[in-house]
């Protein structure tokens, strides 16, 4: 088991925005946690790499306890997250970007990672030299997901890659998410966009206010008749 | 295909080296040679610890991304350190004048860390209230601790160790190694910070560590100009270390451009010499130099060379370039 989380409760002060979580996600799958603004999902994941502290439970990544692991330990064993909003280093070049990204691994292995990651996108070695500042949003989504690549992770975390993006270039993004998938990279993918998200995932959990509603294959949640009424427009 | 003229390394540490014997041969000249009165000669020695002071700050305002208003307080922290071991005599006087410098930074770096840790997990006006605080706080304890820091009535004689000689070794080597820390992986984690936190964060970054290292950093060097002030003054005062004495070095660090080290230093040059070079002027020197502000701040927000940093051969470069575009162009013509 990659990722195992069992009993997750977070507070926000006095607000309590993470209810008793328990999932987990398999070597090799790719899962996704939706559900509307506000269930948590962000949270989540934010607990998951260290960045906040769940009151209970455990946090087990391949068989490691990691809820009190500190955050850029927990990055160096091997748990990348592409945060929210494409977080690049904006005044940094693409490519002093994904150094950044190598920054936990050991020397003598950037270069290769670099054009691992240029092969993957194309679009990135072509304004390898530009500034992350002056790319178009998909370019910055893909800069971020390049960067967390480059630490080439057991377990890739999204934080709503669709957001913000024209549908067309949502699109990429899943169909590169799918690709690193038939990869045989673990990916943990957190999306309002649930019709995206399903059918890109092999199983799915959905959130409502901080609390697991419903837990399935993606192929059924697509098809279960709440999950369409309530994120899937009918 | 057309090749790029760059000068190869060797002949650029040649550049840098020919640039510090320069000014350090034409500072000398005018500190020690009577061409200029005394209060210029000395304005030379006062740029040299304001530059250590701008680059210093420029390490954690420019490059960290932080807005500290407490830097005086590190300078005062070195200053009566370094000058109570200077007064103490325990050593002779070329190695008191080293050890009491290194004292006064390392002192200087201890505050750093006590007011850092706390101070760096918040952000912008609330750590700028904190340091302005931390900065009030020292002024006020040496004030009232008379018999360690003379109080009110000042430290007086203080061994007068600051020559230009002194002054000027220490620019460049604090120029040096903050240049040598930011093109380190330590400075790109720095930067990174600057850049975006949680995106540091995500990327493995240890980020409260680089926080309190470049604060650290920052204040030691603080430190050592403190010293270096104490040690041309011959005499402290606590009201030296006022919060204006902080604005001041923001002032510089501004209007530099924040982020550029060469930015820093050609402020602190100019935002230093200005108010004697006006000393005709009498009244209206203040007046000019408020505009002077005004003027960079409405037309340079960025400051007066925003991040980039200056370097000579890369000048050198350019121009080359350019003169043999010229002439091929020239020869296309004909």
């Amino acid at each position: 088991m990659m990722l195992q989380v069992k009993n997750m409760n977070v507070y926000y002060g006095s607000i309590y925005a993470v209810k008793d979580v328990s999932f987990h996600v398999e070597e090799g799958e790719t899962v996704t946690l939706i559900g509307a603004n506000g269930a948590g999902k962000s949270t989540i994941l934010k607990t998951i790499s260290g960045l906040l502290r769940s009151k209970t439970g455990s946090i087990s990544f391949a068989g490691e306890e990691i809820s009190n692991t500190p955050s850029h330990a927990i990055v160096k064993r091997g748990l990348a997250q592409v945060p929210e909003g494409r977080r690049v280093f904006l005044q940094m070049s693409v490519q002093e970007n994904l150094e950044m990204g190598h920054y936990t691994q050991p020397g003598g292995t950037m270069d290769e990672r670099i054009t691992e990651v240029y092969q993957r996108f194309p679009r990135l070695k072509e304004r390898y030299k530009q500034h992350a500042g002056t790319l178009s949003g998909g370019e910055q989504q893909m800069l971020a997901m390049g960067r967390a690549l480059m630490s080439r992770p057991r377990l890739l975390m999204l934080d709503e890659p669709s957001m913000g993006l024209a549908p067309l270039l949502v699109e990429q993004i899943f169909e590169i998410i799918k690709e690193l998938h038939a990869g045989g990279t673990t990916v943990l993918l957190v999306e309002q966009n649930a019709n995206m998200a399903l059918t890109v995932a092999d199983r799915g959990y959905v959130l409502e206010t901080g609390k697991i509603v419903l837990a399935d294959s993606a192929k059924a949640l697509l098809e279960n008749d709440a999950v369409r009424k309530a994120y899937l427009g009918g | 295909m057309k090749q790029r003229f760059t000068i190869p390394m060797p002949a650029r540490y040649g550049i840098n080296i020919g640039l510090l014997v320069l000014f350090l041969i034409v500072g000398n000249l005018i500190v020690g040679g009577n061409l200029l009165p005394r209060a210029h000669s000395n304005n030379v020695i006062q740029v040299g610890f304001f530059i250590i002071l701008a680059v210093s700050l420029n390490l954690s305002t420019g490059y960290l991304g932080q807005l500290p208003l407490g830097h005086a307080g590190f300078m005062a922290v070195g200053a009566y350190a370094g000058a109570i071991f200077w007064r103490s005599g325990l050593l002779p006087s070329e190695a008191s004048l080293v050890v009491g410098l290194l004292l006064a930074g390392v002192v200087a770096a201890i505050f750093g860390v006590l007011i850092g840790i706390p101070a760096l997990r918040l952000k912008g006006d609330y750590l700028a209230i904190i340091t302005l605080g931390f900065g009030e706080i020292i002024r006020v304890l040496i004030n009232n601790l008379p018999a360690i820091t003379g109080g009110a009535q000042g430290l007086l004689g203080i061994p007068r160790y600051s020559t230009f000689l002194v002054v000027y070794i220490c620019v460049i080597l604090t120029c040096g190694a903050i240049h040598m820390l930011m093109k380190s992986r330590h400075g790109r984690a720095i930067l990174s910070i600057r850049e975006n936190e949680i995106a540091a964060e995500s990327c493995g970054i240890k980020t409260t560590y680089y926080k309190v290292l470049a604060f650290a950093a920052s204040a030691f060097f603080a430190g050592v100009a403190g010293a270096l002030f104490a040690g041309n003054l011959g005499i402290l005062v606590p009201g030296d270390f006022d919060f204006m004495a902080s604005i001041n070095i923001l002032m510089i660090v501004v209007l530099g451009g924040m982020g550029s080290m060469a930015g820093s230093v050609i402020a602190a040059a100019i935002l230093t010499s200005l108010p004697v070079v006006m000393q005709p002027l009498a009244q209206y020197r203040m007046i000019i130099y408020a505009l002077l502000l005004i003027l960079v701040m409405i037309f340079k927000p960025s400051g007066l060379l925003g991040t980039y940093d200056f370097s000579l051969s890369r000048v050198i470069e350019r121009l080359v370039r350019r003169i043999t575009a010229g002439r091929i162009k020239e020869k296309g013509a004909k």
